[in-house]
């Protein structure tokens, strides 16, 4: 992991007094993640350039990891933080360059707060977001950017471009200023969910950014993808809803899209589609209910706000989406009225379980996608023979609408974990012909707004046991 | 002689008794203290006072539950409380009736004087007079109701002399023959069908013989040669045209000790027919009367006292086996109760009649989940069905279908068919071919699984390798992937176990080298080994069937093609169904040519495989791993080392961090080799590269009895027979006693690691291959020094990385390698003996689970 700064001042050698490290000595510092080196490659009069060579070790952040710790990339060994710039230089400029990155210099005081012709140059950073992404985020502060992308590997020509560029900044800045740019916006480019570094991230953000934050254009979205860091329940929170339903946070980021909206968008939809399965359960005067593929617990916490539901059980096959349901009902301490009402439960629709036979209606919101084609037929039976409720309320995504969806590839489904996605003529048929198997009355009807080429984004079925 | 009180094993026994009358000596004198439940300790243990009155219901309400749990069990249970009142033994009698074990009473019928003498030495029992008075004038009113209230079995002691002296005798239950091993030739209903019998029991190599019985008298009677013994399923008459030679035949076998037999509906109805009871004579109890009529006069009271003989069933070797007319619930076998009876005679019947005017019964066998083998009749049949364990075998004779026998223990069908249609069926059950369902009640009742075969925590036994247990939260994470991605389960007959590394070199610049491998087989005694080349592709299970009749034949499944190919963890491998049919008709292709099939007698195959390239499982992980790690290590190196050399340039001391990058740049180009080999393109089928080593399984066999070159040879004779795609592993076959024979294996290995090849695995010869603690982990890899930076990064060889890299703690993988193994193999052995797909399925999804385990994923 490298980063050259280098200032074409005259005397460029103030560099040296300026980042508190002579120009003529290599210098070495251990930190907990591996050896940060200075040293100059030039030192003249007209221009002078340090480096910063952070090793990380890659040994050691598999072995001697928290376990805490960020996602799953910083376990494996096969890992590019040795070699890309991350959150871990911003430990570094800290750690190292802490005396210039707080605007101090002994030697040279007049210098600091001058703004000087700097340019920095990052050999390789992961930018999620792509050359784009830099210029939104370093324009706005002043600097000249020239990005340079690196293929994945160029034996695959047909694997695609890589995420890594070399990103160089030029501009007249004080070093300072340079320095919080780079300890706040590396870690944004990179937007890797590693490690945090302290428990007081917002204020290290809000101190760091003082000056220019407040006023930058990306403001939000640099608050969000530094944040992003932060391991609190409620980031994890906003996470997974980003992750709910709509795109994959990744594909989304490379597209380089503007993700609030599309969220807005997803919320609204879901909503919509909650309140229209919800409806369909009244009308068919439903009062217990089965939720198959609950998650965590969105409709049922609809549910166990009507009283008019006496009985209501939620299945999902994740135990983690159950335990989040869980702490979004605030299981522990309903109310004993409430929580006789209410069961939750581990299972899969795929074998027959008795215990979900005797209800009224079950509501199926957004889950055969989620299941192998060649599934389907157990699913099937499992629902609409071993359960047999009165009425089913089943909802999926209508791939023709998938057009319409701005930040969505062509050609791609609407998650990455959906193993297929209908048009309404798919739906039409699959739903008519388990209707008739099973000998029950089916009826469609659209959710969302109804596109008059697509249709709506969701389609609904409603069976009834004839 | 003291009295003896004869008490079924398998008894409820109500002591009855006022208090002082000595019921809790009586219990402890001849019960174990463990299956006496008193009322008063029951008392205590809700209230801490034994003689809290208060809190009767609570302590009976305990009493009970425990009660309960023990009667489930099986366990005789003494209940040691007052129980003078009717309303006290009411529950206890429903308990019994419940959970179908015997009511005994035990009355002490004692003086109330010495009663309440024996009362008033104890401090804790100060209640008036009356208590006592009324209990014993309770007592007495029960005396003549105790039988009426439905206790079997009553014993009334009625001097202090009487309870002193009784001792207790513990007999069988009826139905308990465990001690009959066999083996046995069972055979479904007869209904008078006498010439199909001797056909049958010809057929069987059964002979006419004369002998005499134990009490010496001569029989003329049918014995097998080799002592085996007939099972009769019950209903002997009705319908057919000689039940009279029937009931000689069988009740002569039955005295000889040549047969046993149960009690049909028909035959329950006979007698009580003959005992003088108003019964309406149809479906063919008229028939029977009348050629019972042609008999002599004696012929009805022996068969009178033949048909009161019967039992209702039978439970036979050790536990193992079931016989039962109409079939038997695996909570009510071994049992005794009037819904045991009716159950065996009758079924679970639901007290409906269908259009035909039959009784409607409900699917008992489907729910059966016991672990013995109920064999059963009373529902005609078509061909004898299998279901969850259990056989329906009666094959309609008397219907014009044919009579059906079963060799147990070794599960073979005999059936001989009918001469005549006898008797005109209420429902035609002989369905015409065109009209029969294209699977068996089996596989239909397989099409979908149940969650309590998955669920919880799961203990399975396994014959290599004794129980495996399955925590819960394994379970759930494989229930998750095994309902949203895995393939049918009907397909899902095996799942591969994980691989464990040898122990780590101590060699200065390797991880991992064959002598650690050979040294540990050698340490278990382990000395002819198999060494092959491991392939760099994505592990595949590969089952063939020779066409689509097959799959449903044998498979159970429709419309899904002649074979599949899935992931280790059970998902398809194509989501292109082309390429997967592509590849499909290549081992097809092989398995034609090579003479496979006929050799091993099968029409299908299921192959341990690995195919290739890795890049087209691994796609994703290449780009967003691999490569990326490559891409930003090349960029980086590349200008941190043109940094370093103006600095050097500029007279700064960075000679050694130069050529430490330099290093590292190496080191890195050499990554991006390694992982480069195992990916290409797959534009056409033909870019797909299989190649098997297991030939895990084929119809009647898993052939783990064979050895690893058995397997080599086999798969080099398939790939040898294809045209593209399937290739052939290279292997040797190392003697470990001998220092050469070593050391070229390992030069071998080195050779193919140089050329880029991922390592090798070494095997024990024999497939199952047991060492001085069991089972010994059935293969070991060693992988190579440059595939090795794929998984433990490009630079793992610097010496400061890989001193650290050596500590390894294999024991958790190995420990899982086995168990994943046995159930791989369990699962296979299920299938082949044609299991229900539940028991296979727990199995694969045992091993999916364990998979779930955290393990260093580098191992």
């Amino acid at each position: 992991m490298l980063l050259t700064i280098s200032t074409t001042h005259d005397p460029a050698t103030d560099l040296g007094h300026l980042l508190h490290k002579h120009p003529l000595r290599v210098q070495e510092e251990v930190l907990w993640f591996g050896k940060v080196r200075i040293f100059y490659p030039e030192a003249s009069k007209q221009r002078c350039t340090a480096a910063v060579v952070l090793d990380v070790d890659p040994i050691g952040l598999v072995r001697g990891r928290r376990r805490s710790a960020g996602d799953g990339t910083l376990g494996q060994y096969v890992n590019d933080r040795p070699y890309a710039a991350s959150s871990f230089l911003s430990v570094a400029i800290s750690r190292v360059l802490g005396t210039a990155l707080a605007g101090r210099s002994k030697e040279r005081p007049e210098l600091v707060e001058r703004a000087l012709p700097f340019e920095a140059k990052l050999a390789v950073v992961r930018c999620r977001g792509g050359d784009e992404l830099v210029r939104r985020l370093f324009e706005p502060l002043g600097y000249r950017v020239e990005t340079v992308r690196h293929p994945l590997d160029e034996a695959f020509p047909d694997w695609g471009e890589g995420p890594y560029f070399t990103v160089r900044l030029a501009g007249e800045v004080r070093l300072k200023d340079l320095l919080s740019h780079l300890y706040v916006l590396v870690p944004v480019l990179d937007d890797s969910k590693h490690y945090f570094v302290g428990e007081d991230e917002v204020e290290k953000l809000l101190g760091k950014g003082t000056g220019w934050l407040e006023t930058h254009p990306a403001q939000e979205l640099i608050a969000r993808r530094y944040l992003r860091h932060q391991h609190s329940l409620a980031q994890e929170a906003l996470r997974r809803l980003v992750e709910d339903e709509g795109p994959d946070p990744d594909r989304e980021h490379e597209a380089g899209q503007e993700e609030e909206s599309a969220i807005e968008e997803r919320l609204n939809l879901n909503e919509q589609r909650l309140a229209a399965v919800l409806s369909a359960l009244k009308t068919a005067q439903a009062r217990s209910v089965l939720d198959l593929g609950c998650g965590e617990g969105k409709l049922l916490r609809m549910l166990l706000m009507d009283r008019a539901f006496e009985r209501i059980l939620g299945v999902d096959v994740s135990s983690r989406a159950l335990a989040i349901a869980k702490k979004r009902l605030h299981w522990e301490r309903m109310p004993p009225r409430q929580r006789e009402r209410i069961q939750l439960q581990l299972g899969a629709l795929t074998y027959r379980d008795e215990r979900l036979a005797g209800f009224d209606a079950a509501a199926v919101v957004e889950v055969i996608e989620h299941l192998d084609r060649h599934r389907l037929a157990a699913f099937e039976r499992v629902v609409f023979e071993f359960a047999r409720p009165r009425c089913i309320v089943l909802t999926t995504p209508n791939v023709e609408y998938n057009v319409r969806f701005e930040w969505l590839e062509p050609g791609k489904l609407r998650h990455r974990d959906h193993q297929f996605e209908w048009t309404r003529a798919e739906f039409h048929d699959w739903s008519e012909g388990t209707a008739r198997r099973f000998d029950y009355r089916v009826e469609r009807l659209p959710v969302g707004p109804d596109d008059p080429e697509t249709g709506p984004p969701t389609q609904m079925a409603i069976f009834t046991r004839s | 002689m003291s009295p003896v009180l004869r008490i079924p094993e398998l008894s409820l026994v109500v002591l009855i008794g006022p208090s002082g009358s000595g019921k809790s000596s009586f219990a402890s004198d001849h019960f174990l203290p463990t299956e006496v439940l008193s009322s008063d300790r029951c008392r205590g243990l809700v209230s801490d006072d034994e003689n809290d009155q208060q809190v009767t219901t609570q302590a009976f309400d305990v009493l009970r539950f425990i009660a309960s749990k023990r009667l489930a069990l099986g366990k005789l249970t003494v209940v040691d409380a007052t129980n003078v009142q009717r309303e006290a033994r009411k529950p206890l009698l429903e308990l019994a009736r419940t959970h179908h074990c015997i009511p005994v009473a035990i009355v002490l019928d004692i003086p109330a004087t010495i009663c309440r003498a024996r009362n008033a030495l104890r401090s804790d029992r100060q209640f008036g007079k009356h208590v006592v008075r009324q209990q014993c004038q309770q007592l007495r009113r029960s005396r003549k109701a105790l039988k009426r209230e439905g206790f079997r079995y009553v014993y009334w002691l009625r001097s202090e002399e009487e309870i002193g002296e009784v001792s207790i005798e513990r007999v069988r239950m009826w139905t308990d023959k465990k001690e009959l091993t066999g083996p046995f030739d069972i055979i479904g209903d007869v209904h008078g069908c006498f010439d199909e019998l001797l056909e049958l029991l010809g057929e069987l190599g059964y002979r006419a013989c004369s002998v005499q019985t134990e009490s010496g008298e001569p029989v003329e009677t049918f014995r097998h040669p080799e002592g085996r013994v007939a099972v009769f399923l019950g209903d002997l008459v009705d319908r057919g045209p000689r039940v009279a030679d029937v009931l000689r035949c069988v009740s002569s076998m039955v005295s000889s000790q040549d047969a046993l037999c149960i009690a049909g509906n028909h035959d329950a109805k006979l007698l009580r027919k003959l005992r003088g009871k108003n019964v309406q004579l149809e479906h063919g109890l008229a028939d029977t009367i009348q050629q019972l009529e042609r008999e002599p006069a004696a012929f009805e009271d022996e068969v009178a006292r033949f048909l009161d003989s019967l039992v209702s069933h039978y439970v036979l070797d050790g536990g193992k086996l079931v016989v039962a007319h109409a079939g038997m619930r695996e909570d009510m076998a071994g049992r005794g109760s009037g819904a045991v009876r009716q159950f065996a005679l009758y079924g679970d019947t639901t007290g409906e009649v269908d259009e035909f005017g039959l009784p409607v019964r409900h699917p008992w066998a489907e729910e059966y989940r016991g672990k013995a083998l109920v064999v059963y009749g009373h529902t005609p049949v078509p061909e004898p069905e299998w279901l969850n364990r259990t056989v329906n075998i009666d094959t309609g004779c008397v219907f014009g279908g044919s009579l059906s026998a079963l060799r147990y223990p070794e599960k073979e069908l005999l059936s001989v068919e009918s001469k005549a249609t006898y008797y005109e069926p209420a429902k035609p059950f002989l369905a015409d071919a065109a009209g029969s369902p294209a699977l068996s009640a089996q596989q239909r009742w397989d099409d979908v699984l149940d969650m309590q075969d998955v669920s919880g925590k799961r203990i399975i036994q396994t014959r290599l390798h004794r129980a495996v247990t399955i925590r819960e939260e394994n379970a759930n994470a494989a229930l998750e992937v095994m309902s949203r991605f895995a393939v049918d389960p009907k397909w899902l007959i095996y799942l591969p176990p994980t691989m464990s590394p040898a122990e780590t070199s101590g060699r200065p610049d390797l991880l991992e080298h064959p002598f650690e491998a050979f040294d540990f087989y050698q340490r278990q005694g382990v000395y002819q080994i198999v060494c092959q080349e491991k392939h760099m592709g994505s592990r595949a299970v590969v089952i063939v069937c020779r066409d689509e009749g097959v799959t449903r034949e044998r498979f159970g499944i429709e419309d899904e093609g002649f074979g599949i190919c899935y992931t280790r963890t059970g998902r398809r491998f194509f989501q292109d169904a082309e390429l997967e049919r592509a590849l499909l008709a290549q081992v097809r292709a092989g398995l034609d040519a090579s003479g496979l099939w006929s050799e091993l007698d099968t029409d299908w195959l299921c192959l341990d495989c690995e195919l290739m390239p890795w890049s087209i499982k691994a796609q994703e992980l290449l780009r967003s791993q691999y490569a990326s790690t490559g891409s930003a290590g090349r960029a980086a190196l590349a200008e941190t080392i043109a940094e370093l050399e103006r600095a050097e340039a500029a007279g700064r001391d960075v000679a050694e961090q130069l050529a430490a990058c330099r290093g590292r740049v190496e080191m890195l180009d050499r990554y991006i080799d390694a992982y480069r080999r195992y990916c290409w393109p797959v534009i056409e089928p033909g870019d797909l590269k299989l190649a098997a080593f297991h030939i895990l399984a084929s119809e009647g066999h898993v052939h783990t009895d064979r050895s690893h070159v058995w397997h080599m040879e086999k798969a080099h004779a398939l790939a040898g027979a294809s045209e593209q795609m399937l290739i052939a592993t290279a292997y040797r076959l190392v003697d470990l006693a001998d220092q050469a024979s070593r050391d070229e294996a390992a030069a071998w290995w080195q050779a193919r690691c140089d050329q880029g090849g991922e390592g090798m695995v070494i095997k024990p010869l024999d497939f199952l291959a047991r060492g001085k603690r069991g089972l010994l982990q059935p293969a070991l890899k060693c992988r190579g020094r440059e595939y090795l930076r794929i998984i433990y990064g490009p630079e793992y060889t610097a010496e400061q990385h890989i001193e650290r890299l050596r500590s390894r703690g294999l024991s958790v993988k190995r420990s899982l390698a086995l168990r994943e193994f046995a159930l791989g193999v369990e699962a296979l052995e299920r299938f082949v003996s044609r299991e229900p797909l539940r028991r296979v399925h727990e199995c694969v999804f045992g091993v999916l689970a364990l998979e779930s385990e955290p393990v260093d994923p580098r191992l």
